[in-house]
């Protein structure tokens, strides 16, 4: 089937089977390897990616439904001003560690701060209680969404040291 | 919000400490470099056939009908793999174990047959058109019926065989031990089941194997915490040579000793390509990795404690059978077949000790050793934290005074324990201390008195365990034959920059971060100027790999001692730059000085660019700055900590609530407190999930009951609190900066203080994890389930 689905600003055309997965589809077919899969039943989110704003595993939806959708991927969140502040919150706060589920829960979090500017805990653990995160036990990803919420501006690059330099 | 915001500790981490992770640019981008992501021209897919049953002979196997399908380029077989010998292979306890299952499957999900296609559907399509005819055999479920008389023998691929018998081990001194018990006041028994848990990494286990048919070396891209290990075993398996073998272990989506093993997907992708001449990727599903690959735990256990009246312990004994599944293929240094579980006697003075361990096979996955438990050492932990608890149930006394009253005292180190180890250092009470203070511990009495008077069920818990690790001194550990030292290479450019190239392998820990360090905090150069390389055969020095939280002690230590070596090279070749004797020249961060005139030095960068100039060196000094070293640990390193739990249990419905959570780590010198907060973190949420919810169980016939993440449990943000961390610091005498290591602390420390608040809330002796509602709920009510 052809399916033209708009990914990260920009509309992608292909022939795909109608089993295709969206997370296949977008790893396999567009190369963009950002958006992870970890389960066979939608309970890890690490392939959570926004459609039209709102997360969605993208293992447990069809590329043909995507027809006609904004996308966006982890690719998706650096602009032209720099790093999302949920990007830079990341690093900020070490809300990563082998960074497999990291993709899918910045995508949550944008969506959620998108909603909720200033998020309480509760909210922020809610959020990300559909992902699995099996190396941070989620306290840093809570203050990394924290951080964000409080650094709403991308110009988060210029109140922080890049990463890997000295302090 | 206030409840989780960065907390402002005191910190004595050496050079940079909290340094922001150099990997983490790459990650926040997707750009991170898993092995599902390498894509190759004309790469091929794989896909496992597994056995549905966990016993059976295999009477025929019909590949027609999937050689048939338009995409399919290769079926092997058990038998196809037979003819060039690799049916079976070595497992890494010296066993054998099916590549592809010939005679017999052994255990559900066990590799049948695999398919390579054009692409990843065509390859699960095909599987599906392979017919396998089973006779179905009784299994062996329950590991304490493997050594029954009449239980069916497993392992009849073994010649002679007749039972399910794998090792018998023992630690310590039986008769004195068996003296002590016998004129103690006071002995408490408990029989205890640690389960099978499972490490679950989000990343699934996989690999890219591409053989290249003209020149014939093999570049394998895989899922792999010990990238040499892996390759020197391939070499010695499959007969391939070791230098036309290339292991790259790229980004890694977690390990906890998932990856440690080689599995039988990644020889038939090796085999796949070598068939097919194109690159072959296989990666496994959820299912798959829950069900076949190694598993951890599943320790049956039954300890002694033995005691004054007074609450002095004085001695423990311990039985346990060990279930290891199908194959023995547990990952451990070979003279310990129980891993480093004679660690059981923990942070106590006690006068003596004794341990004997029996292994048996069942039809179920094998594997043994993994999710962070320190070779067995998450076991000994939780037994003798749990004893300790009962003997305090015993005795009518609180908890954290008999723990205060027992544990080792600091003018004891270096402590040689009952069971044969030397742990380094520790000043104990003063770690037990810091956590009860930091958790108001006589204030939530006093709750937990008002809270039961209402009728309320709130539990406070308490763990205080030693590690072992670190991985090891290669006269007494090997892992098949490989002794468990490790390289590392560091070249500092004309320009002053640097690279250093590790044996060891991140699964997340960031080493591209604190190795930096490591060499930063010896040279003086910044941490930004260094590169770190590891995770390639082909470009990295020969080491055992990251597990057993050995990279720190082993790999951290080479790291130090390479850069002294050029630290002691800079001095020489200072000395030619100066014009004066290297005896005349001290050391500060970064520079060599005249002793007496600190304005005539030599800034490293200004040394590395003389190295590689036309300055006139000493006799026998080559050009250069750059060294190798190979590190051999003195001695394992024992990190040490003090843990304590709150928890409410709903009196109707069993449902437990991890309400806080303290831990005060002692792991010696901190590199990166971040880091180091980021694992302990991690690792309590692995406690509260073995504590509460994860479980691989079977039924009667062997079908796992656990096979996917509906049924595996794993925590998520909502079942965990926001942990409440301190840190005390003893340094390791025989490290070369002090570090003990942390990676594993707070798996193996937590289970036992989770358990003991949820037991300490119902007012039972015991009852076994997972502690879920509906256990725990029946232990309430004086009913146990069937073990698993
Ligand atoms: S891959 Fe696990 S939820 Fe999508
Ligand atoms: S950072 Fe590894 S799974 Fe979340």
């Amino acid at each position: 089937m052809q399916v033209t689905i708009n990914v990260n600003g920009e509309d992608h055309t292909a022939d795909v089977e109608p089993r295709h997965l969206l997370v296949r589809f977008l790893r396999d077919d567009l190369g963009l390897t950002g958006t992870h899969w970890g389960c066979d039943t939608s309970n890890c989110g690490t392939c959570v990616v926004l459609l039209d704003g709102e997360p969605v595993k993208s293992c447990t939806m069809l590329a043909v439904m995507a027809a006609g959708h904004q996308v966006r991927t982890v690719e998706g969140l650096e602009t032209a001003d720099g790093l999302d502040p949920v990007q830079q919150g990341f690093i900020e706060q070490h809300g990563l560690q082998c960074g497999f589920c990291t993709p899918g829960m910045m995508l949550t979090a944008r969506a959620l701060l998108d909603r909720d500017p200033d998020p309480s805990e509760q909210q922020i653990r809610e959020a990300i209680s559909g992902q699995l995160c099996r190396c941070t036990g989620y306290l840093n990803i809570v203050r990394a969404v924290q951080w964000a919420a409080h650094h709403p501006a991308a110009a988060a690059a210029a109140t922080a040291p890049s990463a890997g330099s000295t302090p | 919000m206030t409840a989780v915001e960065e907390p402002v500790v005191e910190e004595r981490p050496i050079g940079y400490g909290r340094l922001k992770r150099k990997e983490d640019p790459r990650f926040v981008r997707g750009k991170g470099h898993y092995v599902d992501d390498v894509q190759l021209p004309g790469m091929l897919h794989g896909a496992v056939l597994r056995s549905p049953l966990a016993h059976a002979r295999i009477v025929s196997i019909d590949t027609s009908a999937a050689e048939a399908h338009p995409k399919v380029r290769a079926v092997i077989t058990g038998e196809a793999l037979a003819g060039l010998g690799l049916a079976w292979m070595p497992t890494l306890s010296m066993d054998t174990q099916a590549v592809l299952a010939t005679d017999k499957v052994r255990f559900q999900g066990q590799e049948v047959a695999f398919v390579v296609a054009d692409d990843h559907y065509a390859a699960r399509d095909a599987i599906e058109l392979i017919d396998v005819e089973y006779e179905p055999l009784p299994p062996v479920i329950n590991a304490r019926h493997a050594l029954d008389a009449d239980a069916p023998v497993i392992r009849d691929d073994q010649e002679g065989r007749t039972d399910n018998h794998v090792f018998d081990w023992e630690a310590g001194d039986k008769a004195s031990t068996d003296a002590v018990f016998a004129d103690a006041d006071v002995v408490v028994a408990q029989d205890m089941l640690y389960p099978r848990v499972h490490p679950a990494p989000l990343e699934t286990c996989g690999c890219v194997a591409d053989m290249d048919p003209v020149d014939g070396k093999l570049t394998l891209w895989a899922t792999t915490q010990a990238p040499h290990a892996h390759r020197t075993l391939y070499a010695m398996v499959a007969g391939l040579p070791e230098h036309k073998i290339r292991v790259i272990s790229p980004d890694i989506g977690g390990g906890f000793g998932n990856k440690v093993g080689i599995y039988p997907g990644y020889v038939c992708a090796i085999v796949g390509s070598i068939l097919t001449h194109k690159p072959v990727k296989w990666v496994e599903d959820r299912s798959e990795n829950l069900m076949s690959t190694s598993f951890a735990r599943d320790y049956h256990m039954h300890g002694e404690i033995a005691a004054t009246r007074e609450g002095r312990i004085r001695a423990v004994r311990v039985k346990v059978l060990a279930d290891h599944g199908a194959f023995n293929a547990t990952a451990q240094p070979t003279k310990y077949p129980a891993g480093f579980f004679h660690v059981f006697t923990g942070s106590y003075d006690i006068e003596a000790a004794h341990c004997a361990v029996t292994g048996v096979y069942t039809n179920k996955a094998p594997g043994g050793v993994a999710y962070a438990c320190s070779f067995r050492v998450t076991e000994a932990v939780y037994l003798i934290e749990r004893l300790v608890d009962c003997l305090a149930d015993e005795l009518h006394t609180d908890p954290a005074e008999l723990r205060m009253k027992n544990l080792l005292r600091p003018e004891q180190f270096p402590y040689p324990s009952k069971t044969g180890w030397e742990y380094d250092s520790g000043d104990y009470p003063a770690t037990l201390r810091k956590t009860l203070e930091l958790a108001g511990y006589d204030a939530l009495r006093r709750e937990q008195a008002e809270r039961r008077a209402r009728g309320e069920l709130m539990g406070i818990g308490l763990s205080f365990f030693t590690e072992t690790v670190g991985a090891g001194p290669r006269k007494d550990m090997d892992i098949l034959g490989l002794g468990m030292a490790d390289g590392c290479e560091l070249r500092v450019h004309p320009t002053g920059k640097a690279v250093v190239r590790l044996s060891v392998q991140t699964q997340g820990q960031g080493h591209e971060t604190t190795f930096a360090q490591i060499v930063a905090e010896e040279l003086g150069i910044p941490p930004e100027d260094i590169d770190v390389v590891h995770g390639d055969t082909d470009q990295t020095p020969f080491g055992l790999g990251t597990y057993g939280s050995r990279s720190t002690p082993v790999s951290g230590a080479a790291a130090a001692m390479v850069a002294r070596k050029v630290r002691d090279k800079a001095r020489i070749i200072a000395g030619a730059m100066l014009e004066v004797s290297t005896e005349d020249l001290e050391w500060e961060k970064g520079r060599w000085f005249v002793k007496g005139d600190p304005t005539a030095s030599r800034t490293i960068q200004e040394i590395a660019l003389a190295a590689h100039g036309s300055l006139e060196l000493p006799d026998g000094v080559e050009g250069h700055l750059e060294a190798t070293t190979v590190y051999n640990p003195p001695n394992l390193t024992f990190p040490y900590g003090a843990y304590l739990c709150v928890v409410d249990v709903d009196p109707g419905t069993g449902a437990v609530t991890v309400r806080r959570f303290v831990a005060v780590d002692d792991c010696g010198t901190r590199i990166n407190p971040m880091i180091i907060e980021g694992q302990v973190h991690g690792g309590l949420a692995d406690g509260v999930g073995m504590a509460l919810t994860e479980i691989i169980s079977f039924d009667e016939d062997g079908n796992c009951l656990s096979g996917s993440f509906m049924d595996y449990l794993v925590p998520t943000a909502l079942e965990v609190p926001a942990w409440e961390l301190d840190h005390t610091v003893t340094p390791s005498p025989h490290h070369p900066i002090g570090a003990k290591g942390v990676g594993e602390s707070a798996t193996v420390g937590s289970p036992p203080a989770i358990v003991n608040a949820v037991l300490d809330a119902i007012g039972v002796r015991h009852a076994d994890m997972p502690l879920t509602p509906g256990r725990v709920w029946l232990a309430m009510h004086g009913g146990v389930e069937a073990p698993q």
